[in-house]
C-alpha cells in the first residue's frame, strides 16, 4: 500500500502528462483493456472467484462499461484498491474508473477532483456486534472496541456519532474487508462497522452468520456509486449513461433474456433508442450504436446484476429497498434516453 | 648567439575540452550539471502542469483543517475536532516512541547476542547463530505480521476474563492483563492531585484517583533536581580522589538524593498503584500497551538486533587478541576483561554501523501499516491523504519529516562517535 501510495504520487508527479485529462476514451480503447478499480475483495461487490475470475456487484459495472466502450465485457483490468489508495490510484491515471463502494461526497465531488457518474447503491454505515455480546443498540457500545477501515466516510461518521452521543470506543484501524474480517472473529474488537451491504456481505462469508448480528442504528447516509477523474467530460458521460442505461433497461424490462428479440425494433421507441434501432445516441457518446445493447448484455441490467450478486436468493441476501426502481418505491431512477 | 623564444602560445581549441585533461573534468561536471538542472526542472514542470490538468492546487492548508477522525493511541490530547496537523503530531510522536524503545531494545538484545554468540560455551554460542541467521533472513514485514497475528489470536479476549469461570485469569496477582487488545499494566494514579479537576473514583467505592499531567510535572522535576545533586557529589570525590588518591563512599549519599525527595513528593500527592479491570467492553484505568505497538516493537528490535548482534561481533573481534591476554595477565577475569577492555575499544568499530542500524529501524517504522499502527504514515501519509486528496504535500512533508529525523539521529550518533574515538594527535 505504502508502495502504491508512493508510486501514486510519483506517477501525479511525473508520469501522467496529458492522460489525466482529456482523452481516456481514446486511451481505453488504444489500450484494448479498461483499468477498474474495485475492492481488494468484498464478496457479493467485488472479488475473485475459485477461478481468479473478478465478479461482483461493482465488477459488473466495470464490465457493462469495458463492453460498451470495447465491445468486450472481458477486457477489463482489475486493480484491488483500499480505502487510502483509491484515490491516489483514480488521480494519477493508473485507473479510469473506480467502482469500489465510494461515498458519494461534496468534497470528493469538488475538492478532491472527481466526479460521480450516479448512484448504484444506497447505503448507510451499520454496526456488526457477536450475538452473545448481548448488545441491542449502537447507543450501548461505550467503551467498545471498534474495527474500522481507514481512509473511509464511515471513519469520519463513525467519530461524530460516539461524539454526538457522548460515548467513548477504541478505534482499531485496517486497510482491507478481509483484515477486518479476520480482526473481528478473534474478538481483537467488539463491533465491525461499515455500509450495512458491506456488513452483510461480510456475514455471508463466515461459517456461522447466524451468531452475529446487524444492529438496529443505521448512522449514516452513504450513497455508493462509480466515480472517474474530474475534467473528462466525454469519459464521465459514458458512465454515467452506461449506469443509467443498466437502470432504464429494468424499468423498461429489457433483460439479458430478451435483448436479442428486443433489439429486432420494438414499437416503443424508447427501447430502440436505447438499443440503438432508432436514434444516434451510440454517436453522440462517441461510442457504435449497439454501446447499451453490449453494455446490458454484459451482466444483464441493473435488477439482474443485483439478484445475481447480492440479491435475496444469494447468501448475503439484501433487500432491494432503497435500491429498488423508482416505480417500486425505491430510488433508483434513470433520466431518459432522448 | 641564441635567443629565447617563449613556448609558443596555444591557442584554446574546442576540443581540447574533451581531450585535454586539464579541462575534460570540468566539462563532465558542467554537462553533469546541466543534465541535473533540466532534469529537475522538468519535473517540477510536469508536476506543476499535471497538478493543473487535475485541477489541483499545490497548498499546505490541509493541515489546518478538522481532521474528523479518531487515533487510538495518543501521547498528547487530541480528538477528532482537532486539525490534520495536530493529528501529523500525533503521528510523529508514536513513530518517535516505537523508534526509540526499538532502537533501546535492538541494542540491548544486539549487544547480548553479539557477546554471547562469541561464547566458547557451544550450546549458546549456536543458539545466538540461530537467532541472528533466523532474523535476519527473514523479511521485516513478515515478523511483525507472525508475532501481531499470534497476539490477534493466540492471547485470550477481554471477555475471556469475564464470569465466575473465567477461562483466563490475570498475571502477576491479578495486576497485569494480557488480552489480544493489548496489555494492561499498572498505572501510577495521585489522591492527592495537584491537577484535582481530573480526580474520578474508577471502581464504585475506590478512591478517587487522577491521573495528573502536573504531577509528573512535579515528579520529573525533583528527579532531574537529584541528578544534579547526584552528578555534583560524584564531581568532588572525583576532585577528592585526585587530590588525595582515596575516593569518598558516594553510594549512600547518591542514593538518599535520589530517593528521599521522590519519596516525599510521591507520598505528599498520594501517589497510589491503580491496577487495570475489566468494565464494560474492555479492561479500564491501566496503561493500556496496545499489541499493534508490541508487536511492532518486538519485531523491529528482535530484527536489528540480529543485525546489530553481527556488528558488535565484528567490533570484538576486531580488537587485537594480544589486548584479552594482556588483561589476563593483569589478573583481570573474564567478564571485567570484556567490560572494562574489549567493549569500549571495540565501541570505536561498532558505532559508524550502529548509527545505519539505528536509522533503519526508524525508518523501518512505518512498516506500522501492517498491524494498524497509528504512526505518522498512517495519520499524516495515510488517512489525511486519502480524506482531503493532498498526496503530494503530504508524501513531501512524510519525506521530510523522515529525512530531518534520520539527519537528526545520525547527527547525535556522530556527536557520540567523536567523542568515544582515538583522539590523535
Amino acid at each position: 500500500m505504502n508502495k502504491s501510495v508512493l508510486l501514486g504520487a510519483l506517477t501525479v508527479a511525473s508520469l501522467s502528462a496529458g492522460v489525466a485529462v482529456a482523452g481516456t476514451l481514446d486511451d481505453v480503447q488504444a489500450r484494448g483493456t479498461l483499468n477498474c478499480g474495485v475492492t481488494t475483495g468484498l464478496i457479493g461487490f467485488a472479488a475473485p472467484d475459485a477461478n481468479g475470475v473478478w465478479e461482483g456487484f461493482d465488477v459488473d459495472f466495470c464490465r457493462a462499461v469495458a463492453a460498451a466502450v470495447l465491445g468486450d465485457s472481458t477486457a477489463v483490468q482489475f486493480v484491488p484498491t483500499t480505502g487510502q489508495t483509491r484515490f491516489t490510484a483514480l488521480a494519477s491515471g493508473e485507473i479510469d474508473l473506480l467502482a469500489r463502494n465510494t461515498t458519494w461526497t461534496f468534497s470528493r465531488d469538488v475538492d478532491l477532483k472527481f466526479e460521480f457518474v450516479g448512484v448504484n447503491y444506497y447505503d448507510g454505515q451499520g454496526f456488526m456486534v457477536p450475538r452473545e455480546l448481548g448488545v441491542s443498540s449502537a447507543k450501548d457500545l461505550d467503551g467498545a472496541t471498534v474495527c474500522i477501515q481507514t481512509g473511509t466516510t464511515t471513519e469520519l461518521n463513525l467519530a461524530d456519532y460516539f461524539r454526538a452521543n457522548n460515548i467513548s470506543y477504541e478505534p482499531v484501524p485496517i486497510e482491507t474487508n478481509a483484515e477486518g474480517q479476520q480482526q473481528y472473529l478473534a474478538g481483537a474488537c467488539d463491533v465491525y462497522t461499515t455500509d450495512a451491504s458491506g456488513l452483510a456481505a461480510t456475514r455471508a462469508s463466515f461459517e456461522a452468520p447466524a451468531d452475529h448480528v446487524l444492529l438496529p442504528e443505521i448512522i449514516s447516509k452513504e450513497p455508493l456509486g462509480p466515480l472517474v477523474r474530474h475534467g473528462d467530460n466525454e469519459w464521465a458521460d459514458i458512465a454515467r449513461w452506461t449506469l443509467n442505461a443498466l437502470i432504464s433497461a429494468e424499468e423498461l424490462g429489457v433483460t439479458s433474456a430478451n435483448i436479442a428479440e428486443l433489439s429486432a425494433g420494438t414499437n416503443n421507441p424508447e427501447i430502440n433508442r436505447l438499443l440503438g434501432t432508432e436514434g444516434e445516441l451510440g454517436a453522440m457518446l462517441a461510442l457504435s450504436a449497439d454501446w447499451a445493447k453490449s453494455a446490458i448484455m454484459a451482466g444483464g441490467n441493473y435488477g439482474e446484476i443485483f439478484e445475481r450478486n447480492i440479491g435475496e436468493s444469494t447468501p448475503i441476501g439484501l433487500a432491494r429497498g432503497l435500491n429498488a426502481q423508482w416505480t417500486e418505491g425505491g430510488l433508483i431512477y434513470s433520466p431518459p434516453f432522448r | 648567439m641564441s635567443t629565447l623564444s617563449d613556448a609558443p602560445k596555444q591557442s584554446f581549441r574546442l576540443s581540447q575540452l574533451i581531450y585535454d585533461t586539464r579541462y575534460r573534468s570540468i566539462t563532465i561536471q558542467v554537462i553533469a550539471l546541466i543534465l541535473i538542472v533540466v532534469g529537475l526542472g522538468w519535473l517540477v514542470n510536469n508536476t506543476i502542469s499535471n497538478l493543473e490538468a487535475l485541477g489541483k492546487s499545490f497548498s499546505f492548508s490541509f493541515l489546518s483543517q478538522p481532521a474528523g477522525y479518531d487515533i487510538n493511541q495518543m501521547l498528547i490530547e487530541y480528538n477528532n475536532q482537532m486539525t490534520h496537523g495536530r493529528a501529523a503530531l500525533v503521528g510523529i510522536l508514536n513513530t518517535l516512541l516505537v523508534a526509540f524503545l526499538g532502537c533501546v531494545a535492538a541494542t540491548f538484545i544486539g549487544v547480548i547476542a553479539g557477546v554471547l554468540r562469541l561464547s566458547k560455551n557451544w550450546v549458546v554460542s549456536r543458539l545466538m547463530a540461530v537467532y541472528v541467521e533466523g532474523f535476519r533472513n527473514v523479511p521485516l514485514l513478515l515478523w511483525i505480521i507472525l508475532i501481531f497475528a499470534f497476539m490477534s489470536e493466540g492471547l485470550p479476549q477481554p471477555s475471556d476474563f469475564r464470569g465466575s469461570t473465567p477461562v483466563a485469569s490475570m498475571s502477576l496477582s491479578d495486576s497485569v492483563a494480557i488480552t489480544n487488545r493489548g496489555t494492561y499494566v499498572p498505572r501510577i494514579g495521585f489522591t492527592n492531585s495537584l491537577s484535582g479537576n481530573e480526580v474520578v473514583a474508577a471502581q464504585e467505592g475506590a478512591t478517587p484517583v487522577s491521573s495528573g499531567r502536573v504531577d509528573w510535572l512535579v515528579i520529573y522535576g525533583v528527579l532531574a533536581v537529584s541528578l544534579v545533586a547526584i552528578s555534583f557529589v560524584n564531581r568532588s570525590a572525583t576532585a577528592k580522589q585526585l587530590a588525595t588518591g582515596i575516593r569518598p563512599s558516594t553510594i549512600w549519599k547518591n542514593l538518599a538524593i535520589f530517593f528521599v525527595p521522590l519519596a516525599i513528593v510521591l507520598f505528599s500527592l498520594g501517589a497510589t498503584i491503580v491496577q487495570p479491570f475489566l468494565k464494560g467492553f474492555n479492561f479500564t484505568e491501566g496503561v493500556h500497551i496496545r499489541n499493534s505497538l508490541m508487536a511492532l516493537w518486538l519485531a523491529l528490535s528482535l530484527y536489528t538486533g540480529a543485525f546489530i548482534a553481527e556488528i558488535v561481533r565484528a567490533g570484538i573481534l576486531a580488537i587485537s587478541k594480544g589486548q584479552s591476554e594482556a588483561a589476563s595477565a593483569l589478573g583481570l577475569r573474564p567478564r571485567r576483561t570484556m567490560s572494562l577492555v574489549i567493549l569500549p575499544q571495540a565501541m570505536r568499530v561498532i558505532i559508524p554501523p550502529l548509527i545505519s542500524q539505528y536509522l533503519n529501524l526508524t525508518k523501518n517504522s512505518s512498516l506500522a501499516l501492517a498491524v494498524g499502527y497509528m504512526d505518522v504514515r498512517a495519520t499524516l501519509g495515510g488517512i489525511s491523504i486519502a480524506q482531503t486528496g493532498r498526496e503530494l504535500e503530504g508524501i513531501m512533508l512524510l519525506g521530510a519529516f523522515y529525512l530531518t529525523l534520520s539527519l537528526l539521529i545520525s547527527g547525535g550518533m556522530n556527536y557520540y562517535n567523536n567523542s568515544t574515538k582515538l583522539k590523535e594527535r
